[in-house]
C-alpha cells in the first residue's frame, strides 16, 4: 500500500489532488482512498489531505502518521509546517519549487529522495494561475509510478469538463520537467 | 453486476437516494452531512429525479416537512448530523408515533460542546429511544447499500416506522473510495413503489397524530414497541433478499475471526474496518482475539448478540460517545443488558474511544486487546491524558 500526505493552502485544491489521484487508480480496478484533513478549512491557511492506494480492499481508516510520498503544493509552507514528519526513510518528497535540490534539502534537513518541479510557473503558464494541485499529480506519478499517466485522463476530464486540456497538458509537463534526486 | 466506481461517500449515498426515486427531500445543511442533501439537489435540478426538493430554514423544518409529506403516502427523505438533529428533535418521536416510514441518513457528529464538528456517536444515541430503526455503516459500500435497504425495510406493510443510517462523519461523508453502486433497474426490481396503510387527502379526511389520553398512552407505547421488535423480522428478510440480489450479505452483528477467540472487541460503524488489521496482526502473533460489528443498533439484536459471545472470556466495547453521569458508553450498557441472564457471559469492559474526532489508530486496537481484563471500573476513557 502507498500513503501520501499533500500539504497545500486553502484553496489551491490539495482536495481535488486526493480525489483525482484516487479515481485514477480505482478507474485502474485498484482501489483507493483520497480524503482531506478532518475539518474546517480556511482560504491560504496550511492544510493536508492524504491517499491510500493498494491492491487490495483498504480497511485502515485512521489518519497517515508516516506516509511514503510527501506533496508539497506550495513552497511558502517549508519552515512553517514540519511536511517531512513521519515521512519514511525510503520515501519520496514531491516539492513545488524554483530553489536548488542543495537549498531544500538544508531548508527540511533531508536527506532521502527529492523530487522537484516548478509547477507554480507550469501552472501560471498553462493555466495562467498558480494552482499547482493537478500540475503537482503529474510530479507525483512521475516520482512513484503509483498510476499511468493516462489513468488521470477520465477524472480530469469528469472534474475540469473544458478546462480539463489545459490541466491535462500542465500536468504532462509536469511529468516530464521534474528532476528527482 | 456493475462496475466498481470511485466516489465521495456522501455523494455515493445520495446517489443510492436518488435511486430510491424519493418524492420529497426537505434538508438543511450542517457538517459533515452536508455533501448528501447538497448532492441530491444538484440531482434534482439536473432533472434526473423528479422530486420535490425543498430548502427548509430549519431541520426542525426539515423533519416537520418529511413527516407532512410522508403523511400523504410520498417517499421522503432527509439528512443531518450532530446540532442538526437536535433541532429536529421534537418531531422525531411524533414521526416514530404515526408510524411514517421517513428515511434519514446521519453523518454522525459530536454533539457540542465544547464546540466540535467531529465524528463520534453521540448525535444518534440522543434519539435512540424515539422509536425509530437505526442501521451503522461501515464503509462506502454499507452506506450505499443500507440507503436503498432503509426504504424497503421502513415501508414494508409489517413495519411503517421511520429508519436513520449512520456513517461517521467525515471517515466515512468525505472519504473518496471504490464502491459499487447499483443500476436503476436493478433497484427497481428491489424496491417497490410506497403502498401506504393511509394518506392524508383533501378528499378523503383522516387524522394521523391524534391525542393520546392516559387511558391509551400506555398501549399506545407498548404497541409501538412491539412493532419495533417485530421489525427485527422484516430487517433480516430484506437482507437476505439484498444477499440473494447483489450478493453483498448483512447481519445484524458480524463477526469476524471470533472462532477460538478468548478476547473480543465490538464496534461500531467505520471504526470496525479498522480493528479488523489488529486482529488480524494479533492472530499473526498467535493471539486468539476476535471481533463483532454492529450494524443494527435499533431494534437491538439480543439474541443475535447471545450468540455471539458464546465460549468468549472478555468482550471491549467500545463506544463513540460516553453516557454522562452514566454507566459509561451506551452500547456496552444494552450489550451488559442482553447479556445479564445468560449463566455463562463473558467479563464485559467498556472502551470509550474515537470522541470528537480522536483518531483510533490499529496500534490502539492492539493496545486496548492487550489490557483486556485489566479494567479498573465499569467503563474507561481510553488514552485520555490527565
Amino acid at each position: 500500500m502507498l500513503e501520501v500526505r499533500w500539504h497545500g493552502r486553502g484553496g489551491q485544491g490539495a482536495v481535488t489532488s486526493v480525489e483525482l489521484l484516487a479515481l485514477a487508480a480505482i478507474g485502474e480496478g485498484r482501489f483507493a482512498q483520497g480524503f482531506p484533513s478532518f475539518g474546517p478549512e480556511r482560504r491560504g491557511a496550511p492544510v493536508a489531505a492524504f491517499n491510500r492506494v493498494d491492491e487490495k480492499r483498504i480497511r485502515r481508516r485512521c489518519v497517515i502518521a508516516s506516509p511514503d510520498v510527501v506533496v508539497v503544493l506550495d513552497e511558502s509552507l517549508i519552515g512553517l509546517v514540519n511536511v517531512t514528519d513521519g515521512l519514511k526513510p525510503d520515501g519520496v518528497l514531491v516539492v513545488n519549487t524554483s530553489r536548488t535540490a542543495a537549498e531544500i534539502r538544508k531548508a527540511l534537513n533531508y536527506k532521502g529522495r527529492l523530487a522537484m518541479v516548478d509547477a507554480s510557473a507550469i501552472a501560471v503558464q498553462e493555466l495562467g494561475t498558480p494552482i499547482t494541485n493537478t500540475t503537482m499529480l503529474g510530479a507525483l506519478i512521475r516520482a512513484t509510478k503509483v498510476v499511468k499517466l493516462a489513468s488521470v485522463a477520465a477524472p480530469l476530464e469528469h472534474r475540469f469538463g473544458r478546462i480539463a486540456p489545459r490541466n491535462q497538458k500542465a500536468l504532462q509537463r509536469a511529468y516530464e520537467e521534474v528532476k528527482i534526486h | 453486476m456493475s462496475k466498481r466506481i470511485g466516489m465521495e461517500i456522501a455523494l455515493a449515498a445520495a446517489e443510492a437516494v436518488a435511486l430510491c426515486r424519493p418524492d420529497v427531500i426537505a434538508a438543511y445543511p450542517i457538517t459533515p452531512n452536508t455533501h448528501i442533501p447538497e448532492h441530491l439537489s444538484d440531482i434534482v435540478a439536473e432533472g434526473r429525479l423528479d422530486a420535490e426538493f425543498i430548502c427548509v430554514e430549519s431541520e426542525h423544518s426539515a423533519m416537520s416537512a418529511c413527516a407532512g409529506a410522508s403523511g400523504t403516502g410520498a417517499r421522503a427523505f432527509t439528512a443531518t448530523s450532530s446540532q442538526g438533529l437536535l433541532y429536529m428533535d421534537e418531531v422525531l418521536g411524533i414521526v416514530s408515533s404515526m408510524r411514517l416510514p421517513v428515511v434519514m441518513a446521519i453523518g454522525n457528529r459530536a454533539i457540542s460542546g465544547p464546540i466540535n464538528i467531529w465524528n463520534d456517536h453521540s448525535d444518534i444515541m440522543t434519539m435512540r429511544d424515539l422509536g425509530w430503526l437505526s442501521l451503522f455503516a461501515a464503509n462506502g459500500q454499507e452506506a450505499v447499500d443500507m440507503m436503498i435497504q432503509s426504504f424497503k425495510i421502513a415501508e414494508d406493510a409489517a413495519v411503517q416506522l421511520p429508519i436513520n443510517v449512520n456513517l461517521d462523519g467525515f471517515q466515512l461523508t468525505h472519504m473518496v473510495e471504490a464502491l459499487f453502486l447499483p443500476d436503476q433497474k436493478e433497484v427497481d426490481r428491489f424496491l417497490p413503489r410506497r403502498k401506504p396503510y393511509a394518506a392524508l387527502h383533501p378528499d378523503h379526511p383522516v387524522t394521523m397524530g391524534a391525542l393520546g389520553m392516559p387511558d391509551i398512552f400506555t398501549e399506545a407505547t407498548k404497541a409501538r414497541d412491539q412493532a419495533l421488535v417485530d421489525s427485527r423480522k422484516v430487517i433480516l428478510k430484506v437482507w437476505k433478499e439484498w444477499e440473494k440480489q447483489f450478493g453483498r450479505r448483512y447481519e445484524p452483528i458480524e463477526a469476524y475471526k471470533t472462532k477460538g477467540a478468548d478476547v473480543v472487541m465490538m464496534t461500531m460503524g467505520s471504526m470496525g474496518e479498522t480493528a479488523e488489521i489488529a486482529v488480524d496482526e494479533l492472530r499473526k502473533d498467535g493471539v486468539p482475539v476476535g471481533l463483532l460489528k454492529l450494524k443494527l443498533w435499533r431494534p437491538f439484536p439480543f439474541e443475535e448478540m447471545k450468540k455471539a459471545v458464546r465460549g468468549v472470556k472478555t468482550l471491549i466495547v467500545t463506544d463513540r460517545c460516553c453516557s454522562l453521569g452514566g454507566p459509561g458508553g451506551p452500547l456496552a450498557a444494552e450489550v451488559r443488558s442482553a447479556l445479564y441472564a445468560e449463566a455463562a457471559r463473558p467479563v464485559i469492559e467498556n472502551a470509550l474511544i474515537g470522541l470528537g474526532g480522536r483518531d483510533v489508530t490499529v496500534d490502539d486496537f492492539k493496545q486496548m486487546f492487550r489490557q483486556a481484563g485489566k479494567s479498573k471500573g465499569i467503563y474507561e476513557f481510553y488514552g485520555v491524558r490527565g
